[in-house]
């Protein structure tokens, strides 16, 4: 066991760090240029060092490096203490390129993947409805083939960026004589289309982050189906597991918790810091058990993968652990806060990994861990997840069927 | 980076499984909780061969030279087991002379400690919740060319069947007391936990042996202790989970095995969510202690509080998963109830070590 990085991982450590200095920040008219633009130039050249895009091959723009966890932990550890641009974030990137190489055509590939790796094109998500939630396979918005084209007619919620997205990949109900599972296809619409009405979802922070998505005799071309007809749950199968790792994420778990603790500094009550009262220490100190758990299992799954082995059990809990910080942050945030608590939200800024900053900033956490805790799949769902595949207890509709007999 | 068990430690994990399955079966177990004496002669004798009472000494003295990392692992497959009998004690006891002992002291009873012919154990508790170092009263006088120790410990792991007590003494030393010595006193001390007797031992002018470097070994073996129980509370809280998910697929309520009701299955996976991730907390504090100087205590202490609360809770929810039955006498999930008991109190409770947590992290 060691957690240093042994040489040849500190080597090619010292070479990205300066690599990325002589590279970032830009310099001359470049430093002139909008940030996306700047982010663009930047990302090109990390592509071509190795060091952006490492999982997608070179002919869909990507660099093509043989798959290495800790090369890529290296990286994500030296472009955000730069602050450089890294791996295109969103929906796009992590879900729907993964999906597109794994089930696309050829054609989908070269047309959809480069654009989307430089982040050129944006991409909604259209997989939850108004009456499927957690039992998403239970979808019915309605995709029917008339001539060369599908005709989509239903209404998606919780899409995140529908307004600013160029693209959605969407399930439909295809085949609506098949068992639910097997009547779903996976469709990408072009959000310019003819029928497609965006209305913005407000959430209880008072922003709009998610929409609700009408669509209306949508019509898109029949070639824009991955996979084949029926198949879209197994193809859409890959990237939830890609949204729950992203999610699942220690690091922000313990930069949230290194900005509660400098709240619990910067508080005073009773005419002393609040850190300096012995239930604050408790409450804290059981934070930093889950915070410091979650980190190390972190490296541990990381060292597994690094060995070709499988997490089982632990990489089935990230999410839920994630989830429960947030919870127990938000909890003593608020108390911390003490009158402040009874605060509105403060201004939006997405804090996935970002400790707030501020009292109103502390209340939009203790909100966002709520939605953090729903999205991508309910804390309930990952028990059943948990339990059903983690420990091996029978698939909840088995025990309505034998209660039934 | 590695931050994962090389073969050997796994293999050292599987060994010690293995033994402790076919020498410690739950019929020998029930046997010892039972029973009069939680020490089997047999049972000490086959972790001896195996090399468990000697790990961390070093080979010229007889042992097998490894770190606090594989006595954890170690640990927690004990603690999987509930094995009885005085191996925790004596672990510390060993790390204590290893640390503190003159050359002199070190050639005389680490070879008889790791070959497990002489039984170790501490000596720390004082009343009060006196477990630190810093808060140990015992006086320690001249008398004659030497030294003797008078007063009273408690709490201390298998001191009956110890033959040394390493014994936290008045400045934070450590002393090493033969128990055969005349002064001596045992007297039992109705513990929950039956797989790990604890007893409360008085000195009466007992002629003791000061390591020299007592007071710096003293704090290291408190640490020890600490990640060591946390050991035993990871494993003793995935056998909880395993037996609970075993138990809610045989029992029949409604029809059907309990293992069906979501209610059921959600607490099941609140208990793996919340002890499997520390896992890694552990195994951070077991090379943190052996590698990592400037984070080994509280790391240590941080460790003891969040993975013996945890065990806690999940033993007290195993019994809910058991109903009824798990309330019983008969019913082997008490075993590891008062084991996870004896974990979250001993060397002071989760909240103790979190405030020590808090003042090392200058909160």
């Amino acid at each position: 066991m060691d957690l240093r990085y042994s040489k040849e991982y500190e080597d090619f450590r010292r070479d990205v760090r300066a690599w990325i200095a002589s590279a970032w920040p830009l310099k001359g008219d470049e430093a002139k240029l909008p940030l996306g633009a700047q982010a663009a130039r930047f990302r090109e050249r990390a592509i071509e060092q190795g060091y952006v895009a490492r999982a997608i091959p070179k002919r869909y723009g990507g660099s093509e490096q043989p798959a290495d966890v800790l090369k890529a932990a290296i990286l994500a550890e030296e472009l955000g203490r730069a602050r450089a641009p890294g791996d295109v974030r969103g929906i796009g990137a992590s879900m729907l390129v993964p999906t597109l190489l794994d089930h696309g055509r050829e054609d989908q590939k070269e047309r959809f993947v480069p654009p989307t790796i430089r982040g050129e094109m944006v991409w909604c998500q259209g997989y939850s409805e108004p009456g499927s939630g957690s039992d998403l396979a239970s979808l019915k918005t309605r995709a029917e083939l008339v001539g060369d084209e599908w005709v989509i007619n239903g209404q998606k919620i919780w899409t995140s960026g529908a307004q600013i997205s160029q693209y959605m990949f969407c399930l439909c109900r295809t085949e609506p004589d098949a068992p639910k599972h097997a009547g779903i296809s996976y469709l990408l619409i072009d959000m310019k289309t003819p029928g497609i009405d965006v209305r913005p979802l407000r959430q209880m922070t008072g922003s709009a982050d998610f929409n609700e998505v009408f669509l209306t005799d949508v019509r898109v071309p029949k070639d824009n189906m991955v996979g084949k007809r029926g198949e879209g749950w197994q193809v859409s199968r890959s990237t939830l597991k890609h949204e729950r790792n992203m999610i699942g994420d220690a690091a922000g778990a313990r930069a949230q918790f290194e900005g509660l603790l400098r709240l619990a500094k910067e508080t005073t009550r009773n005419g002393r810091r609040a850190i300096d009262e012995p239930d604050v220490r408790q409450r804290l100190a059981e934070i930093e058990g889950y915070v410091l758990s979650h980190q190390y299992s972190g490296y541990r799954q990381l060292t597994l993968a690094a060995r070709g082995r499988e997490a089982g059990l632990a990489g089935m809990l990230n999410k839920l652990t994630s989830t429960n910080i947030g919870h127990a942050i938000a909890k003593l945030a608020l108390d911390l806060l003490g009158d402040d608590g009874l605060l509105g939200p403060g201004d939006e800024a997405r804090m996935m990994g970002l400790p707030p900053r501020g009292h109103a900033a502390w209340i939009t956490q203790s909100m966002w861990s709520l939605g953090i805790a729903i999205a991508g799949g309910s804390a309930n769902i990952q028990r059943n997840v948990i339990a059903e595949r983690g420990l091996g207890l029978p698939r909840d509709f088995a025990a309505q069927k034998e209660a039934a007999r | 980076m590695n931050f994962g068990l090389s073969e050997e430690q796994e293999l050292l994990q599987d060994t010690t499984r293995r033994f402790v399955e076919e020498r410690c079966p739950q019929k020998k177990l029930r046997e010892l909780f039972d029973g009069e004496t939680d020490h089997d002669t047999a049972l000490w004798q086959g972790m001896a061969e195996l090399g468990l009472t000697g790990l961390l000494v070093p080979d010229k003295h007889g042992g097998a030279g490894l770190e606090l990392l594989e006595l954890a692992l170690v640990s927690e497959t004990l603690g999987h087991a509930a094995t009885p009998g005085p191996f925790f004690g004596h672990s510390l006891a060993t790390l204590a002379v290893l640390l503190g002992g003159s050359e002199a002291q070190k050639d005389r009873w680490l070879p008889l400690l790791a070959s497990g012919d002489a039984i170790g154990t501490i000596a720390f508790a004082e009343p009060g919740g006196a477990w630190e170092p810093d808060a140990w009263a015992l006086p320690v006088t001249p008398a004659g060319s030497g030294l003797r120790v008078s007063g009273e410990k408690l709490h201390v792991p298998a001191g009956r069947v110890a033959d040394l007590l390493v014994v936290g003494v008045a400045g934070g030393g450590l002393a090493l007391v033969e128990r055969e010595s005349p002064g001596v006193e045992i007297k039992p001390y109705p513990g929950a936990d039956r797989t790990r007797r604890l007893d409360r031992i008085t000195f009466e002018g007992v002629p003791a042996n000061l390591l020299p470097g007592g007071a710096e070994a003293a704090p290291r073996v408190r640490d020890a202790g600490l990640v060591l129980l946390a050991a035993d509370a990871l494993g003793g809280a995935s056998h909880c989970i395993e037996r609970s998910v075993q138990y809610a697929q045989t029992r029949v309520q409604f029809g059907v095995t309990i293992s069906h009701f979501q209610a059921v299955k959600h607490q099941l996976a609140n208990m793996a969510v919340d002890i499997e991730p520390a896992r890694g907390l552990l195994w951070y504090a077991a090379h943190a202690f052996d590698h990592l100087p400037a984070v080994a205590e509280r790391t240590a202490a941080v460790a003891k509080a969040h993975l013996t609360d945890r065990y806690y809770q999940i033993a007290r929810d195993t019994v809910e998963v058991h109903g009824g039955i798990g309330f019983t006498w008969e019913c082997d999930v008490q075993v590891w109830y008062k084991r996870a008991m004896f974990d979250r109190a001993f060397l002071g409770t989760p909240g103790v070590q979190r405030e020590r947590a808090a003042r090392l992290g200058g909160w």
